[in-house]
């Protein structure tokens, strides 16, 4: 299958990098739920994270395309929209400031609670 | 159009973010300094969000495009002959607008309340520089009319909202809020990037108005579909409908009382978001008539599950935060009702502009969920504001320790009663006007939905008789703080209650200069939106 020059790689090797997100995103999503340790809920969710994030560089690939630098790309040779690599990149960032905040929270409960464990921290229930 | 009302919507989000970083700078000249100039920074952002309704509103009634990098060429053509408009832009409607209104005034009343509020000698400048980052971020999300920029600012929100939460680290309750808050609203922002990776993969393109578009033209594919859901599911959580409401109550409650408002305007910029993908982006068909009716359960959830929960609350804070988590689901009720109708409408191949005019019960329900918005933001920020006085007074969040404070704080006993009364749909304050609207069409799609939303607002006064008895009736206490609230603090409450009375003698006024322009915005202003963006219309 192809769109203009670029092709689209429908093999099962092609759609590995899709499997791997959706593995990634349902790890994630189990240890967010299931896991009673908030340092695991931290990194469940950063395992959300990078599961979007290489799908959505994922979504942006296309065999063939070469990136959108005019110096680099060889003549006739499409180039790639860059927009989804900008969106990861913002994505990263932004991710990187949760994680931070979520973390520097941690620390405060462990300090006030004597404990990460989420059955042991509930002040604020009902 | 002048100059100004032009550049408004970007610098609605530029001056309160420019500002937000500015003011720990700003702060090392001395707190009454700082003060000045975040007065100035919020009144200019009120007055920016006032010219822009007034420009929707007074006349203009089409959609205000601003376009970053450019006015011009904001399309690159495809050798298909396709054109795909890439540049960032901000797309301000009668929705928009009105939203933007909602949240100058809680913005405004909430930051002039700060003032005095925050006795603290430390971390005012991280609680102001947080409160207009949440402001800047709240803008961005109901100007934006680009889908990834609508992410960025959904996170902007987060972050700060969390902040703001969270950032008093010396109280016990606060840290462990904020660690909940923060977990749910990052899978909520996950699940809408996830949304918009699958958009973004399926038509090449991040603008609002081109995804609706090619939706429009090729129908909605099964991708859209999980897309959808997504959005959905992130959305409602971040608005706090019930099931995904666990973090609200702690929200509102741990935050800062002043906050507490802007954090309920956050959620309200949520829903914004969900009607928005809901009307604009797949308001096609009959194909989302599933989804309304989805709404319409959330709703009665939510009504259900707040009213109940807060009248087992103690402290004072929870319970109104409570009360705010089931004033959220009479405006989807609203809306829900409207979507099920618009559907049928639709799918019936009548025309939607003679339904608005003729104003049927669709219609009617679309006016009163979003004209609940605006009453609910001056409602539950009068509330949240009366209660951050009564705090400061007694010392104590907690209902059974406090009591006779009426005798100490009259204005502010005053003040909470018509906040509370207003939120319970108590005639003639404002409450009463939209949640008329609501009942009397939710009742034409099933009588069960009038029961419950009814049923609910009586508890909800009950719940407040509570409040208000614990907190302000009985003997004088020898509470050595208890006083009446200062003038800086009364002035914002005072402002509020003006605009819960005033709305709630003119309804019919307010309906029709404000309300009604943002109800046809969503209901039939599809192709005007698309138009705006791709020209043609």
């Amino acid at each position: 299958m192809s769109i203009g020059s670029f092709s689209f790689d429908v093999t099962a090797s092609g759609q590995f990098p899709y499997i791997i997100a959706a593995i990634l995103v349902a790890f994630g999503l189990y240890a967010l739920l299931f896991k009673r340790n908030l340092i695991k809920m931290v990194i469940g969710i950063t395992l959300i994270e990078t599961g979007v994030n290489l799908f959505l560089v994922m979504v942006g690939y296309r065999s063939g395309g070469a990136a959108p630098i005019y110096t680099y790309a060889n003549p006739g040779q499409g180039m790639v929209l860059p927009t989804p690599q900008a969106l990861t990149l913002t994505s990263i960032v932004i991710g990187l400031a949760t994680t931070a905040l979520l973390l520097s929270f941690a620390i405060f409960v462990h300090r006030h609670y004597g404990t990460l464990d989420v059955r042991k921290i509930k002040e604020l229930r009902g | 159009m002048n100059t100004l009302a032009m550049h408004a919507p970007v610098l609605l989000v530029a001056v309160p973010l420019l500002g937000a970083f500015a003011v720990p700078l700003i702060g090392k000249l001395g707190r009454g300094v700082r003060d000045i100039f975040i007065g100035l920074i919020v009144a200019a952002t009120a007055a920016l969000a006032g010219l822009l309704a007034a420009h929707y509103f007074g006349g203009a009634g089409v959609p205000q495009l601003y376009v970053l990098g450019g006015a011009n060429g904001f399309a690159i053509p495809l050798p298909s002959g396709l054109s795909v408009p890439i540049r960032i832009l901000f797309e301000v409607d009668g929705m928009s607008a009105f939203m933007g209104l909602i949240t100058a005034l809680v913005t405004l009343t909430g930051a002039y309340f700060s003032f005095c509020y925050w006795r603290e000698r430390s971390g005012g400048n991280m609680y102001y520089s947080l409160l207009l980052l949440l402001t800047a971020g709240i803008f961005g999300m109901e100007l934006t009319g680009d889908m990834f920029n609508f992410f960025v600012f959904l996170e902007i929100t987060s972050i700060a909202a969390c902040g703001l939460i969270g950032f008093r680290v010396w109280l016990k309750k606060s840290q462990e809020a904020g660690f909940k808050v923060m977990a749910l609203y990052t899978l909520s922002g996950l699940f809408v990037l996830l949304a918009i990776a699958l958009l973004y993969g399926q038509h090449g393109a991040l603008n609002m108005a081109f995804i609706a578009s090619q939706i429009g033209t090729f129908g909605v594919s099964i991708v859209d579909k999980i897309a959808l859901g997504l959005l959905l599911t992130g959305l409602a959580m971040k608005a706090g409908a019930v099931p995904m409401h666990m973090w609200a109550p702690d929200a509102y409650g741990e935050a800062p009382a002043p906050t507490s408002a802007i954090l309920v305007a956050n959620s309200q910029a949520s829903l914004y978001g969900l009607f928005r993908v809901l009307f604009t982006i797949f308001g096609v068909g009959a194909s989302i008539a599933t989804n309304a009716w989805i709404l319409i359960v959330l709703a009665v959830l939510t009504i259900f599950v707040g009213v109940t929960m807060a009248l087992v609350q103690n402290d004072l804070k929870r319970l109104i935060a409570f009360g705010a988590v089931s004033q959220i689901g009479y405006m989807l009720l609203g809306v829900g009702v409207g979507l099920v109708r618009r559907a049928s409408i639709l799918a019936g191949g009548g025309s939607l502009v003679d339904s608005a005019n003729a104003l049927d019960y669709g219609f009617v329900a679309m006016q009163g969920g979003i004209f609940h918005m605006l009453n609910d933001a001056a409602c539950v920020g009068l509330l949240f504001l009366a209660s951050g006085a009564v705090i400061r007074a007694s010392g104590t969040r907690d209902l059974n320790k406090m009591g006779g404070l009426a005798h100490h704080m009259k204005w502010t006993t005053i003040f909470f009663v018509i906040g509370a009364v207003a939120l319970a749909g108590v005639p003639p304050f404002n409450g009463f006007a939209s949640k008329l609207l609501i009942y009397q069409s939710a009742f034409k799609v099933s009588p069960f939905l009038s029961i419950i939303a009814i049923l609910s607002s009586i508890m909800l006064l009950a719940v407040f008789v509570k409040a208000f008895q614990g907190a302000f009736m009985g003997s004088k206490t020898g509470l050595p703080e208890a006083g009446e609230a200062r003038p800086g603090m009364l002035i914002p409450m005072a402002v509020l209650a003006l605009v819960v009375i005033v709305f709630g003698l003119f309804p019919g006024f307010f309906i029709d200069t404000i309300v009604t322009p943002a109800a046809k915005a969503l209901w039939l202003g599809r192709d005007a939106y698309i138009g705006a963006v791709l020209g043609g219309g």
